[in-house]
């Protein structure tokens, strides 16, 4: 049976909004499902409080602190480096062979699974070079899991400055760096910007390779030597172990919301920047 | 605007510095390993920081291998195990038993079966029985929940009921004692094992052998399935530690332990 | 000018370092993982699915049909909606819905995998067993999680696919007299069809990379799945169960499965190089 043109439409227009119905139906389900039970969890208290009993009571203070100093480091790390290799990639490198490679290289490192980044940090930052579990033995291999995106993503920012730009810039009598920092750069913030807040979630939300590379204390850490415990692994061990879920819900909602914080704040920061740039 | 980014990272940087430089002296006791050890040495830890209050002790988890691992490599003071070394890991290593868990084989609460004898649960967990009719229960398939391979408490399981024949290769694999409770406790057909002080009563432990799973018999010696929980640590533990393992084995200590249904070490 | 020529290097020295550092890694893995493949033959390594690491046997081919059933369930999921979803967003979407569906997204794409893997135990697992048999833990339960995770890569990649299409096709289609849909499924994803090959193929490669979520709710079962609704462990899972008390020979065979994975990733990589590089040539004829 051939139906004509328009009676199709509707059907698959139909069709395609129960799928983006269905979409952000799943989305509401799940925050609700967490924040529902866990918000209410989230007092000041629960904010700064030490946890007791493995977590069965207590609040989540040395965890964020964990989180803080993990992600927190790897992306201080991985975010100037990340943007000077790509920097160095399209401005001061002529396009050839081994840049082609070095790209490839990155792209395909970018894809690698993290566990595999987890495999290789804890052998070689906790065992070989000795760090043990520790924050810093966890955000130096986070930052390498993501300095490929950053320099993907930043990459791909720079090399979509209009080459018109540049030369404007060389007319004006500015030296090459001058012209990288005071026009590529400010025109690839946007793309730059959303390499690294997507480098934040992809490290405030990895658990494996966090638990065998700053190990899981519970304890504060008090420096970057000790072994500490983020969010998201707190959120894990908790509902896995059926420790406590009240306080599972609870580090959950605190976690979900520091990424809304974070994409959103990110969003904000960005439109900031374009404004002004007038 | 290149200045003032590098005078950011730069702050930064200065920033975090004195976290780094933290003296060594009070570095705390760093403990790794069992899952199953993991909540009565958090428990034992807190008591000793509730104490001494200059004292910290750390605890991980991992599994009993990866504490055996992180012993031998140096990351880890005090290695924490849920079963008997092996014999090429105690040749380096030395065990230090602190208490004495049951391990138990638990079932659905809704499972008719009360009691098996071990011969049986063998069978089960090596996948030639398909349905717990054979076993005179309902109609329903097994399903056989087993831990990690590095699972102490797999080891202990292994040790004490499979011996030489070898787990179902379709069993389902949990890395953890919740996750094979929470498990067990939703699927009619299921069966698991886990550490007797954890159970509840949201599952059913079996009578194995016909001997009750409980703390009194695991101390009698008639409950068949046990194991040590052990800090494994290697020639001479620093002092830190071995001040922890001291009050561990204290009778304080012992006394938390046994509060929370676990033997005494004996 | 002198400044100039400290910025380029010390520029050189961070970019290298980095680079070095990168290909530190991989050379890492492929020096730890490669000799026990030879070891063991890549035969035997890669087709036998007798995985008993204590007796020395290293056969992963449980965990890779494992890990390409689980990718493929997952990318029907990801691919229908993810595509449907851009399609929406594109073409046949007002002002008002857009703003809820783009963020909606998003923010999906911003959840941890350890909340999916969670929603998936406590939510999907049961459902699966109690309506359609077997332990729950399973190929299904395994594919929808991961499928609603890479839905927001597959549907950005595609928006931006869709909206590099040029204008002009749009117009010159509806001013022939097409309807919107007729437009967009002979005209529009037809022209984006390369760009959207690149999503798909980047929405594999992160099913594949999946690790928590999956160990959740897959079952961990160290067999070859036989329906859908059996239990199942991927490459990833394996390595993160074994990662932490791995040793010796064990260890190397945990990095050769990485060098597998890696190779998995390298070839789904140059495969999405090779068809948005013929995009490229097309949109410039």
């Amino acid at each position: 049976m051939r139906l004509a043109p328009a009676h199709t439409q509707r059907l698959v227009v139909a069709g395609l909004w129960v799928l983006a119905a269905a979409t952000v139906g799943v989305l509401m389900f799940i925050a609700a499902f967490i924040l529902l039970r866990g918000l209410p969890q989230v007092t000041w208290q629960f904010l700064t409080d030490e946890p007791h009993r493995m977590g069965r009571a207590g609040g989540i203070f040395p965890i964020i602190v964990g989180t803080l100093l993990v992600t927190g480091l790897a992306v201080l790390v991985a975010a100037p480096v990340g943007v000077i290799t790509a920097i160095y990639l399209t401005e001061y490198t002529r396009e050839g062979r081994l840049t082609a490679i070095i790209r490839f290289g990155a792209d395909c490192l970018a894809g690698i699974p993290s566990i595999i980044f987890g495999l290789f940090g804890f052998v070689f930052f906790v065992i070989t070079l000795g760090m043990g579990l520790s924050a810093l033995s966890g955000a130096l291999t986070l930052s390498l899991m993501v300095l490929p995106t950053i320099i993907r993503t930043s990459e791909e920012a720079i090399r979509a400055v209009p080459a018109s730009y540049r030369e404007v810039s060389y007319g004006l009598g500015s030296t090459r760096w001058q012209m990288v920092t005071r026009v590529v750069l400010r025109s690839a913030m946007p793309g730059i910007g959303t390499g690294v807040v997507l480098a934040i979630g992809r490290s405030i939300s990895e658990t494996a390779a966090v638990m065998l590379t700053a190990g899981s204390a519970l304890r504060l850490p008090r420096s970057l030597l000790d072994s500490s415990r983020t969010l998201a692994l707190h959120f894990y061990t908790l509902s896995r172990e059926g420790i406590s879920m009240s306080n599972a819900y609870g580090t959950a909602a605190v976690l979900i919301v520091a990424i809304l914080g974070i994409n959103v704040t990110a969003y904000w920061l960005m439109r900031r920047f374009i404004g002004k740039m007038g | 605007m290149a200045g003032r980014f590098a005078a950011g990272a730069a702050l930064a940087a200065l920033a975090l510095l004195p976290l780094g430089c933290k003296g060594r002296s009070q570095r705390p006791v760093s403990l790794v390993g069992s899952t199953s050890v993991q909540p009565f040495a958090e428990l034992l830890a807190e008591e000793y920081h509730r104490r001494h209050g200059e004292r910290e002790v750390d605890v991980q988890g991992g599994g009993s291998t990866a504490g055996i691992q992180a012993l031998s490599s140096g990351i880890a003071d005090i290695g924490t195990c849920s079963r008997d070394l092996k014999k090429q890991e105690a040749a380096a290593l030395r065990p230090i038993e602190i208490a004495r868990d049951g391990l138990a084989v638990i079932v659905h609460l809704g499972n008719p079966i009360d009691g098996l004898t071990r011969e049986r649960v063998r069978r089960l967990f090596s996948g030639q029985v398909a349905n717990w009719k054979e076993l005179g229960g309902s109609d329903v398939p097994v399903r056989a929940i087993v831990r990690e391979e590095g699972s102490g408490t797999r080891e202990a399981f292994v040790h004490g009921v499979m011996g030489k024949v070898r787990i179902w290769r379709r069993a389902l694999v949990q890395e953890s004692n919740g996750s094979v409770k929470e498990l067990v406790r939703g699927d009619p057909g299921a069966v698991g094992y886990m550490s007797l002080g954890l159970v509840g009563h949201e599952v059913k432990a079996l009578r194995i052998d016909g001997v009750a799973p409980t703390s009194a018999e695991v101390t009698a010696g008639r409950y068949p399935l046990s194991r040590p929980f052990l800090f494994v640590v290697k020639g001479t533990p620093p002092p830190a530690a071995q001040a922890f393992i001291d009050f561990a084995l204290s009778p304080d200590g012992q006394k938390l332990l046994a509060g929370e249904g676990l033997v005494g070490a004996q | 000018m002198k400044q100039d020529r400290i910025i380029h290097a010390a520029l050189t020295v961070v970019a290298l370092s980095a680079i070095g550092g990168l290909a530190l890694i991989t050379a890492f893995i492929f020096k730890e993982g490669l000799p026990l493949i030879v070891k063991v033959g890549a035969g035997k390594f890669l087709l036998s699915s007798d995985w008993y690491p204590t007796e020395g046997k290293f056969g992963i081919f449980a965990m890779i049909v494992g890990s390409l059933a689980v990718t493929a369930g997952a990318m029907v999921i990801g691919a229908v909606f993810g595509l449907g979803c851009a399609i929406v967003l594109t073409q046949f979407c007002p002002r008002r819905a857009a703003g809820l569906l783009k963020p909606a997204i998003e923010l999906l794409a911003g959840i941890p995998s350890v909340v999916y893997g969670f929603m998936g135990v406590v939510v999907l697992v049961p459902l699966i067993r109690e309506h359609l048999g077997g332990p729950g833990l399973s190929v299904l339960a395994s594919s929808i999680v991961l499928g609603i995770m890479v839905l927001p890569t597959v549907t950005s990649i595609s928006v931006d696919a869709l909206q590099a299409v040029p204008r002009s096709y749009w117009e010159g289609s509806i001013a022939l007299g097409a309807t919107r849909w007729q437009t967009t499924h002979r005209v529009m994803l037809r022209a984006a069809r390369s760009g959207i090959v690149a999503a798909f193929i980047l929405g594999m490669g992160r099913a594949v990379g999946e690790t928590m979520a999956v160990i959740m709710v897959a079952g961990n079962m160290l067999d070859v799945p036989t329906s859908p609704l059996d239990a199942v462990r991927t490459l990833t899972s394996n390595i993160a169960l074994e990662m932490g008390y791995a040793a010796g020979e064990h260890r190397q065979a945990l990095f050769a499965t990485g060098v597998v994975l890696f190779v998995i990733i390298m070839v789904l990589n140059a495969v999405a190089l090779h068809v948005s590089r013929r995009r490229g040539e097309r949109a410039a004829a």
